[in-house]
Protein backbone atom coordinates (compact mmCIF):
# COMPACT_ATOMS: atom_id res chain seq x y z
CA UNK A 1 0.00 0.00 0.00
CA UNK A 2 0.95 3.66 -1.18
CA UNK A 3 0.33 6.85 0.51
CA UNK A 4 -2.37 8.87 -1.25
CA UNK A 5 0.45 11.06 -2.07
CA UNK A 6 2.58 8.44 -4.05
CA UNK A 7 -0.77 7.53 -6.00
CA UNK A 8 -0.94 11.00 -7.25
CA UNK A 9 -5.18 10.59 -5.63
CA UNK A 10 -7.25 13.72 -5.97
CA UNK A 11 -7.64 13.79 -1.88
CA UNK A 12 -3.68 14.25 -1.35
CA UNK A 13 -4.64 17.88 -2.16
CA UNK A 14 -5.98 19.50 0.96
CA UNK A 15 -8.33 21.88 -0.96
CA UNK A 16 -10.14 18.36 -2.42
CA UNK A 17 -10.88 17.72 0.95
CA UNK A 18 -11.41 21.07 2.24
CA UNK A 19 -14.16 21.01 -0.62
CA UNK A 20 -15.56 17.62 0.30
CA UNK A 21 -16.16 18.57 3.65
CA UNK A 22 -17.53 21.98 2.88
CA UNK A 23 -19.63 20.73 0.12
CA UNK A 24 -20.42 17.22 0.60
CA UNK A 25 -19.81 14.35 -2.68
CA UNK A 26 -23.80 15.40 -3.73
CA UNK A 27 -24.78 18.93 -2.65
CA UNK A 28 -28.18 18.21 -3.14
CA UNK A 29 -28.18 15.38 -0.62
CA UNK A 30 -25.28 17.30 1.79
CA UNK A 31 -27.16 19.81 4.23
CA UNK A 32 -24.58 19.38 7.18
CA UNK A 33 -25.10 21.79 9.75
CA UNK A 34 -21.98 24.35 9.43
CA UNK A 35 -19.38 23.28 12.59
CA UNK A 36 -19.06 27.11 12.93
CA UNK A 37 -22.84 27.77 13.43
CA UNK A 38 -22.73 24.84 15.99
CA UNK A 39 -20.02 27.25 18.18
CA UNK A 40 -22.47 29.86 18.04
CA UNK A 41 -25.20 28.07 19.17
CA UNK A 42 -23.14 26.98 22.06
CA UNK A 43 -21.73 30.86 22.65
CA UNK A 44 -17.98 29.34 21.85
CA UNK A 45 -17.59 31.59 17.91
CA UNK A 46 -14.66 32.61 17.48
CA UNK A 47 -13.09 29.67 19.45
CA UNK A 48 -10.29 31.58 21.28
CA UNK A 49 -7.73 29.94 22.64
CA UNK A 50 -6.81 29.76 26.22
CA UNK A 51 -3.13 29.65 28.19
CA UNK A 52 -1.25 27.27 25.91
CA UNK A 53 0.45 24.88 27.52
CA UNK A 54 1.40 21.98 24.69
CA UNK A 55 3.53 22.94 22.00
CA UNK A 56 3.31 19.69 19.48
CA UNK A 57 5.90 19.32 16.69
CA UNK A 58 5.01 16.69 13.90
CA UNK A 59 8.39 16.15 12.77
CA UNK A 60 7.83 14.45 9.22
CA UNK A 61 5.23 12.38 7.47
CA UNK A 62 8.04 9.72 7.04
CA UNK A 63 6.52 6.25 8.48
CA UNK A 64 7.28 2.55 8.42
CA UNK A 65 3.49 1.60 8.11
CA UNK A 66 0.48 3.19 5.97
CA UNK A 67 -2.59 2.36 8.21
CA UNK A 68 -6.05 3.16 6.73
CA UNK A 69 -7.28 5.82 8.58
CA UNK A 70 -3.89 7.66 9.02
CA UNK A 71 -4.60 11.74 8.59
CA UNK A 72 -1.47 12.10 8.05
CA UNK A 73 -1.03 10.26 4.91
CA UNK A 74 2.07 8.76 6.55
CA UNK A 75 4.18 6.12 5.21
CA UNK A 76 8.16 4.62 3.39
CA UNK A 77 7.09 7.01 0.45
CA UNK A 78 6.89 10.44 2.17
CA UNK A 79 10.21 12.11 2.53
CA UNK A 80 9.15 15.67 4.05
CA UNK A 81 10.96 15.35 7.79
CA UNK A 82 11.62 18.40 9.64
CA UNK A 83 15.15 19.59 9.43
CA UNK A 84 17.28 20.78 12.76
CA UNK A 85 17.37 23.98 11.41
CA UNK A 86 13.99 24.23 12.15
CA UNK A 87 13.98 22.11 15.21
CA UNK A 88 16.33 24.76 16.57
CA UNK A 89 13.93 27.14 15.96
CA UNK A 90 11.40 25.44 17.51
CA UNK A 91 13.58 25.09 20.62
CA UNK A 92 14.31 28.90 20.57
CA UNK A 93 10.32 29.68 21.01
CA UNK A 94 10.47 26.86 23.74
CA UNK A 95 13.05 28.71 25.43
CA UNK A 96 11.73 32.10 25.17
CA UNK A 97 7.80 30.48 26.26
CA UNK A 98 7.86 28.98 29.46
CA UNK A 99 4.43 28.42 29.20
CA UNK A 100 4.73 25.33 26.82
CA UNK A 101 5.02 23.01 29.81
CA UNK A 102 4.88 20.04 27.23
CA UNK A 103 6.25 18.80 23.99
CA UNK A 104 4.44 16.34 21.98
CA UNK A 105 6.63 14.86 19.50
CA UNK A 106 4.78 13.22 16.46
CA UNK A 107 5.05 12.42 12.70
CA UNK A 108 4.50 9.79 10.70
CA UNK A 109 6.88 7.75 12.70
CA UNK A 110 8.75 10.68 14.91
CA UNK A 111 11.86 8.07 15.56
CA UNK A 112 12.53 7.49 11.84
CA UNK A 113 13.86 11.82 11.63
CA UNK A 114 17.68 11.01 12.24
CA UNK A 115 17.48 14.50 14.17
CA UNK A 116 14.89 12.91 16.97
CA UNK A 117 17.36 11.90 19.47
CA UNK A 118 19.38 14.77 19.42
CA UNK A 119 15.78 16.70 19.66
CA UNK A 120 14.77 15.25 22.30
CA UNK A 121 17.60 15.73 24.27
CA UNK A 122 17.63 19.31 23.87
CA UNK A 123 14.12 19.63 24.89
CA UNK A 124 14.67 17.47 28.11
CA UNK A 125 17.68 20.36 28.63
CA UNK A 126 14.95 22.98 28.70
CA UNK A 127 13.39 20.92 31.57
CA UNK A 128 10.02 20.17 29.56
CA UNK A 129 8.18 17.18 29.76
CA UNK A 130 8.38 15.54 26.08
CA UNK A 131 5.61 13.19 25.09
CA UNK A 132 6.87 10.62 22.03
CA UNK A 133 3.26 9.42 19.79
CA UNK A 134 4.92 6.14 18.58
CA UNK A 135 3.54 3.41 16.62
CA UNK A 136 5.26 0.85 18.57
CA UNK A 137 6.31 -1.17 15.36
CA UNK A 138 9.56 1.29 14.45
CA UNK A 139 10.94 -0.02 17.72
CA UNK A 140 11.42 -3.39 16.41
CA UNK A 141 11.55 -3.14 12.47
CA UNK A 142 15.25 -2.21 12.57
CA UNK A 143 17.74 -3.06 14.84
CA UNK A 144 19.04 0.54 15.14
CA UNK A 145 15.63 1.23 16.69
CA UNK A 146 15.70 -1.53 19.06
CA UNK A 147 17.21 0.67 21.75
CA UNK A 148 14.56 3.17 22.08
CA UNK A 149 12.85 1.90 24.96
CA UNK A 150 16.38 2.25 27.03
CA UNK A 151 16.50 6.02 25.20
CA UNK A 152 12.65 6.54 26.16
CA UNK A 153 13.59 5.56 29.85
CA UNK A 154 16.92 7.55 30.07
CA UNK A 155 15.13 11.02 28.87
CA UNK A 156 11.88 10.34 31.32
CA UNK A 157 9.76 10.69 28.14
CA UNK A 158 5.97 9.74 28.49
CA UNK A 159 5.54 7.00 25.61
CA UNK A 160 2.01 7.42 23.73
CA UNK A 161 1.53 4.54 21.83
CA UNK A 162 -1.01 3.67 19.14
CA UNK A 163 -2.88 0.48 19.59
CA UNK A 164 -6.04 0.27 17.81
CA UNK A 165 -7.48 -3.00 19.92
CA UNK A 166 -6.56 -5.23 21.72
CA UNK A 167 -7.43 -8.09 19.32
CA UNK A 168 -4.76 -9.10 16.18
CA UNK A 169 -7.89 -9.61 13.54
CA UNK A 170 -8.59 -5.84 14.61
CA UNK A 171 -5.34 -3.78 14.79
CA UNK A 172 -4.01 -5.55 11.39
CA UNK A 173 -7.22 -4.60 8.99
CA UNK A 174 -6.80 -0.99 10.30
CA UNK A 175 -2.69 -0.89 10.12
CA UNK A 176 -1.65 -3.72 8.15
CA UNK A 177 -0.55 -6.99 8.62
CA UNK A 178 1.94 -8.42 11.22
CA UNK A 179 1.47 -5.20 13.16
CA UNK A 180 -0.43 -6.29 16.60
CA UNK A 181 2.17 -8.82 16.91
CA UNK A 182 5.26 -6.24 16.39
CA UNK A 183 3.10 -3.83 18.86
CA UNK A 184 3.01 -6.59 21.60
CA UNK A 185 6.68 -7.44 20.82
CA UNK A 186 7.34 -3.84 21.65
CA UNK A 187 5.29 -3.15 24.61
CA UNK A 188 6.91 -5.73 26.59
CA UNK A 189 9.98 -4.68 25.52
CA UNK A 190 8.84 -1.35 26.97
CA UNK A 191 7.31 -2.86 29.79
CA UNK A 192 10.80 -4.83 30.20
CA UNK A 193 12.62 -1.03 30.63
CA UNK A 194 10.09 -0.01 33.46
CA UNK A 195 6.97 1.42 31.00
CA UNK A 196 3.71 1.22 32.13
CA UNK A 197 3.88 -0.61 35.35
CA UNK A 198 1.36 0.59 38.03
CA UNK A 199 3.84 2.79 40.11
CA UNK A 200 6.00 3.17 37.43
CA UNK A 201 6.73 7.27 36.81
CA UNK A 202 7.83 5.68 33.11
CA UNK A 203 4.00 6.78 31.64
CA UNK A 204 3.02 4.84 28.91
CA UNK A 205 -0.61 5.14 27.61
CA UNK A 206 -2.19 3.53 24.28
CA UNK A 207 -4.34 4.93 21.72
CA UNK A 208 -7.46 3.42 20.75
CA UNK A 209 -8.83 4.70 17.37
CA UNK A 210 -12.54 2.66 15.53
CA UNK A 211 -11.69 0.20 12.92
CA UNK A 212 -14.17 1.56 10.98
CA UNK A 213 -16.83 4.35 10.36
CA UNK A 214 -18.05 4.10 13.45
CA UNK A 215 -17.18 6.54 17.27
CA UNK A 216 -15.26 5.32 20.20
CA UNK A 217 -17.02 3.45 23.07
CA UNK A 218 -16.85 5.18 26.29
CA UNK A 219 -13.25 5.53 27.05
CA UNK A 220 -13.21 4.43 30.53
CA UNK A 221 -14.77 0.59 29.96
CA UNK A 222 -12.33 0.30 26.92
CA UNK A 223 -9.79 1.01 29.75
CA UNK A 224 -10.60 -1.67 31.33
CA UNK A 225 -11.20 -3.96 28.66
CA UNK A 226 -7.58 -3.40 27.20
CA UNK A 227 -5.91 -3.65 30.59
CA UNK A 228 -7.99 -7.04 31.34
CA UNK A 229 -7.29 -8.68 27.65
CA UNK A 230 -3.52 -7.53 27.27
CA UNK A 231 -2.26 -8.36 30.84
CA UNK A 232 -4.25 -11.87 30.22
CA UNK A 233 -2.73 -12.84 26.92
CA UNK A 234 0.58 -11.19 26.95
CA UNK A 235 1.13 -10.20 30.51
CA UNK A 236 1.07 -6.45 29.62
CA UNK A 237 0.60 -3.69 31.78
CA UNK A 238 0.17 0.39 30.92
CA UNK A 239 -1.09 3.61 32.36
CA UNK A 240 -4.19 5.44 30.62
CA UNK A 241 -5.93 4.41 27.26
CA UNK A 242 -7.04 7.13 24.93
CA UNK A 243 -10.20 6.32 22.45
CA UNK A 244 -9.56 8.74 19.52
CA UNK A 245 -12.50 9.75 17.04
CA UNK A 246 -11.03 8.98 13.42
CA UNK A 247 -11.12 12.86 12.16
CA UNK A 248 -12.75 12.55 8.22
CA UNK A 249 -9.63 13.80 6.40
CA UNK A 250 -7.08 11.88 4.27
CA UNK A 251 -6.79 8.30 4.09
CA UNK A 252 -10.12 7.76 6.45
CA UNK A 253 -11.61 10.29 4.28
CA UNK A 254 -11.22 7.89 1.34
CA UNK A 255 -12.31 5.14 3.23
CA UNK A 256 -15.27 6.72 4.05
CA UNK A 257 -15.89 8.19 0.80
CA UNK A 258 -14.78 4.55 -0.64
CA UNK A 259 -16.80 2.21 1.83
CA UNK A 260 -19.88 4.68 0.83
CA UNK A 261 -20.33 5.78 4.62
CA UNK A 262 -19.22 9.64 3.99
CA UNK A 263 -22.51 11.18 4.74
CA UNK A 264 -23.79 8.61 7.26
CA UNK A 265 -20.41 9.39 9.22
CA UNK A 266 -20.69 13.29 9.19
CA UNK A 267 -24.28 12.71 10.39
CA UNK A 268 -23.26 10.62 13.09
CA UNK A 269 -20.66 12.93 14.18
CA UNK A 270 -22.93 16.08 13.95
CA UNK A 271 -25.85 14.14 15.82
CA UNK A 272 -23.34 13.72 18.69
CA UNK A 273 -22.05 17.20 18.94
CA UNK A 274 -21.63 18.08 22.59
CA UNK A 275 -21.36 22.19 23.78
CA UNK A 276 -18.63 20.47 26.53
CA UNK A 277 -16.81 18.68 24.41
CA UNK A 278 -16.46 21.48 22.27
CA UNK A 279 -15.55 23.84 25.09
CA UNK A 280 -12.67 21.66 26.06
CA UNK A 281 -11.20 20.83 22.24
CA UNK A 282 -7.31 20.92 22.24
CA UNK A 283 -6.87 23.26 20.02
CA UNK A 284 -7.63 25.80 22.25
CA UNK A 285 -4.33 24.88 24.50
CA UNK A 286 -1.96 23.51 21.90
CA UNK A 287 0.22 24.78 18.95
CA UNK A 288 1.19 22.31 16.13
CA UNK A 289 4.40 23.34 14.49
CA UNK A 290 4.35 21.21 11.36
CA UNK A 291 7.77 19.64 9.50
CA UNK A 292 8.58 22.52 7.31
CA UNK A 293 7.71 24.83 10.12
CA UNK A 294 4.33 26.31 9.85
CA UNK A 295 2.00 27.42 12.55
CA UNK A 296 -1.62 25.57 13.11
CA UNK A 297 -4.10 25.00 15.77
CA UNK A 298 -3.78 21.20 15.85
CA UNK A 299 -1.92 18.35 13.74
CA UNK A 300 -5.45 17.71 12.00
CA UNK A 301 -5.58 21.78 10.38
CA UNK A 302 -2.07 21.13 9.86
CA UNK A 303 -2.71 17.90 7.09
CA UNK A 304 -5.16 20.25 5.67
CA UNK A 305 -2.83 22.97 5.19
CA UNK A 306 -5.37 25.39 7.60
CA UNK A 307 -2.53 27.50 8.93
CA UNK A 308 -3.16 29.48 12.54
CA UNK A 309 -4.65 33.03 11.81
CA UNK A 310 -1.51 35.25 12.69
CA UNK A 311 -0.01 37.36 10.59
CA UNK A 312 3.01 35.70 10.91
CA UNK A 313 3.05 31.83 9.83
CA UNK A 314 6.22 30.22 10.48
CA UNK A 315 8.27 29.33 13.86
CA UNK A 316 11.00 31.37 12.80
CA UNK A 317 8.67 34.44 13.06
CA UNK A 318 6.85 33.57 16.24
CA UNK A 319 4.69 35.84 17.80
CA UNK A 320 3.63 35.17 20.96
CA UNK A 321 0.90 38.07 21.66
CA UNK A 322 -0.36 37.06 17.97
CA UNK A 323 -0.94 33.44 19.21
CA UNK A 324 -2.71 34.66 21.94
CA UNK A 325 -5.47 36.99 20.25
CA UNK A 326 -5.64 34.30 17.10
CA UNK A 327 -9.06 32.77 16.85
CA UNK A 328 -8.90 29.60 16.26
CA UNK A 329 -9.54 28.22 12.06
CA UNK A 330 -12.86 25.48 12.42
CA UNK A 331 -14.14 23.65 9.61
CA UNK A 332 -16.54 20.68 9.02
CA UNK A 333 -13.67 17.65 10.04
CA UNK A 334 -13.88 19.64 13.87
CA UNK A 335 -17.33 17.91 14.38
CA UNK A 336 -14.56 15.10 15.32
CA UNK A 337 -13.36 16.57 18.26
CA UNK A 338 -16.85 17.42 19.44
CA UNK A 339 -18.84 14.64 19.18
CA UNK A 340 -19.44 12.48 22.39
CA UNK A 341 -17.19 12.80 25.09
CA UNK A 342 -15.18 14.54 22.76
CA UNK A 343 -11.59 13.87 21.03
CA UNK A 344 -7.73 14.69 21.52
CA UNK A 345 -4.67 13.70 21.20
CA UNK A 346 -5.47 13.01 24.92
CA UNK A 347 -8.62 11.12 24.34
CA UNK A 348 -11.94 12.19 25.44
CA UNK A 349 -12.24 15.53 26.77
CA UNK A 350 -15.83 15.35 29.14
CA UNK B 1 -38.26 6.13 -4.43
CA UNK B 2 -39.49 2.94 -3.26
CA UNK B 3 -42.30 2.59 -0.62
CA UNK B 4 -41.09 -0.37 2.34
CA UNK B 5 -43.21 0.17 5.51
CA UNK B 6 -39.10 -0.12 6.84
CA UNK B 7 -37.47 2.85 6.27
CA UNK B 8 -33.55 3.13 7.20
CA UNK B 9 -34.08 6.70 8.20
CA UNK B 10 -37.02 6.36 10.48
CA UNK B 11 -34.83 4.65 12.98
CA UNK B 12 -32.85 8.48 13.19
CA UNK B 13 -36.94 9.98 13.73
CA UNK B 14 -37.28 7.45 16.87
CA UNK B 15 -36.28 10.70 19.11
CA UNK B 16 -39.70 12.30 17.77
CA UNK B 17 -42.15 10.07 19.15
CA UNK B 18 -42.76 11.90 21.59
CA UNK B 19 -44.83 14.57 19.34
CA UNK B 20 -48.00 12.30 19.65
CA UNK B 21 -47.40 11.60 23.54
CA UNK B 22 -44.39 13.37 25.42
CA UNK B 23 -44.66 12.17 29.10
CA UNK B 24 -44.58 8.58 27.93
CA UNK B 25 -42.09 9.38 25.73
CA UNK B 26 -39.66 10.79 28.12
CA UNK B 27 -40.75 7.91 30.62
CA UNK B 28 -39.74 5.52 28.09
CA UNK B 29 -36.07 6.72 27.19
CA UNK B 30 -35.42 7.34 30.70
CA UNK B 31 -35.77 3.91 31.47
CA UNK B 32 -34.23 3.08 27.97
CA UNK B 33 -30.65 5.04 28.95
CA UNK B 34 -30.79 3.38 32.46
CA UNK B 35 -31.17 -0.05 31.45
CA UNK B 36 -28.36 0.22 29.00
CA UNK B 37 -26.10 2.30 31.21
CA UNK B 38 -23.30 0.17 32.95
CA UNK B 39 -24.54 -1.74 35.98
CA UNK B 40 -24.51 -5.63 37.58
CA UNK B 41 -23.67 -6.02 33.64
CA UNK B 42 -21.25 -4.10 31.43
CA UNK B 43 -23.01 -1.82 28.47
CA UNK B 44 -20.77 -3.83 26.30
CA UNK B 45 -22.45 -7.27 27.46
CA UNK B 46 -25.86 -5.41 27.04
CA UNK B 47 -25.47 -4.36 23.72
CA UNK B 48 -24.71 -8.14 22.57
CA UNK B 49 -28.09 -9.65 24.63
CA UNK B 50 -30.16 -6.55 22.69
CA UNK B 51 -28.36 -7.50 19.52
CA UNK B 52 -29.84 -11.35 19.86
CA UNK B 53 -33.03 -9.99 21.12
CA UNK B 54 -33.54 -8.05 18.30
CA UNK B 55 -32.96 -11.23 16.07
CA UNK B 56 -35.53 -13.18 18.22
CA UNK B 57 -38.39 -10.01 17.90
CA UNK B 58 -36.71 -9.51 14.05
CA UNK B 59 -36.83 -5.67 14.13
CA UNK B 60 -34.77 -4.03 11.72
CA UNK B 61 -34.10 -1.06 13.48
CA UNK B 62 -32.82 -2.80 16.45
CA UNK B 63 -30.88 -5.17 13.87
CA UNK B 64 -29.35 -1.40 12.47
CA UNK B 65 -28.60 -0.10 15.96
CA UNK B 66 -27.42 -2.99 17.77
CA UNK B 67 -24.94 -4.41 15.04
CA UNK B 68 -23.12 -1.31 14.69
CA UNK B 69 -23.60 -0.63 19.09
CA UNK B 70 -21.95 -4.16 19.89
CA UNK B 71 -19.30 -4.09 16.71
CA UNK B 72 -18.41 -0.76 18.00
CA UNK B 73 -18.20 -2.06 21.67
CA UNK B 74 -15.62 -4.66 20.16
CA UNK B 75 -17.75 -7.65 19.88
CA UNK B 76 -16.14 -9.25 16.72
CA UNK B 77 -17.66 -10.49 13.69
CA UNK B 78 -17.93 -14.51 15.04
CA UNK B 79 -19.03 -13.17 18.59
CA UNK B 80 -21.99 -11.61 16.91
CA UNK B 81 -22.70 -14.33 14.91
CA UNK B 82 -22.65 -16.68 18.22
CA UNK B 83 -25.11 -14.44 19.16
CA UNK B 84 -27.62 -14.54 16.62
CA UNK B 85 -27.30 -18.29 16.51
CA UNK B 86 -28.46 -18.02 20.46
CA UNK B 87 -31.64 -16.03 19.51
CA UNK B 88 -32.00 -18.61 16.81
CA UNK B 89 -32.02 -21.56 18.61
CA UNK B 90 -33.95 -20.13 22.06
CA UNK B 91 -36.89 -19.33 18.98
CA UNK B 92 -36.51 -22.54 16.82
CA UNK B 93 -36.54 -24.57 20.11
CA UNK B 94 -39.74 -22.58 21.86
CA UNK B 95 -41.21 -23.70 18.30
CA UNK B 96 -40.50 -27.09 18.90
CA UNK B 97 -40.60 -27.47 22.60
CA UNK B 98 -44.73 -27.37 21.67
CA UNK B 99 -44.23 -30.24 20.48
CA UNK B 100 -44.84 -31.64 23.65
CA UNK B 101 -48.18 -29.95 23.58
CA UNK B 102 -48.83 -31.39 20.06
CA UNK B 103 -47.74 -35.07 21.63
CA UNK B 104 -50.02 -34.29 25.01
CA UNK B 105 -52.74 -33.41 22.54
CA UNK B 106 -52.66 -36.73 19.87
CA UNK B 107 -52.16 -38.82 22.71
CA UNK B 108 -55.36 -37.64 24.50
CA UNK B 109 -57.16 -38.48 21.54
CA UNK B 110 -55.77 -41.15 20.00
CA UNK B 111 -57.12 -44.75 20.72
Amino acid sequence: MKSLKANAHLLADSQQQLSILENGTDTNMYALVPFQQKLEESGLYPLLPLTPSVFQVNVGKMCNQVCRHCHVDAGPDRKEIMTRQTMEQCLQVLAQQPGYTIVDITGGAPEMNPDFRWFVEQVRLLNRHVIVRCNLTIIVSNKKYFDLPVFFREHVVEVVSSLPFYQKDRTDRQRGDGVFDDSIKALQMLNGVGYGLEESPLRLNLVYNPAGAFLPPGQAALEQEFRTALYKDFGISFHSLYAITNLPISRFLDYLLESGNYEKYMQKLVNAYNPAAAANVMCRTTLSVSWNGYLHDCDFNQMLDLRCAVPQHHIADYDHSAMLNRSIVVNQHCYGCTAGAGSSCGGAVV
Amino acid sequence: MANHYYSEEDLGKFSSIGTFQKPLADKFFAWYGEVFAEGQLSAREKSLIALAVAHAVQCPYCIDAYSADAFEKGWNEAQLMEAVHVASAIKGGAALVHGVQMMNKVKAIAM
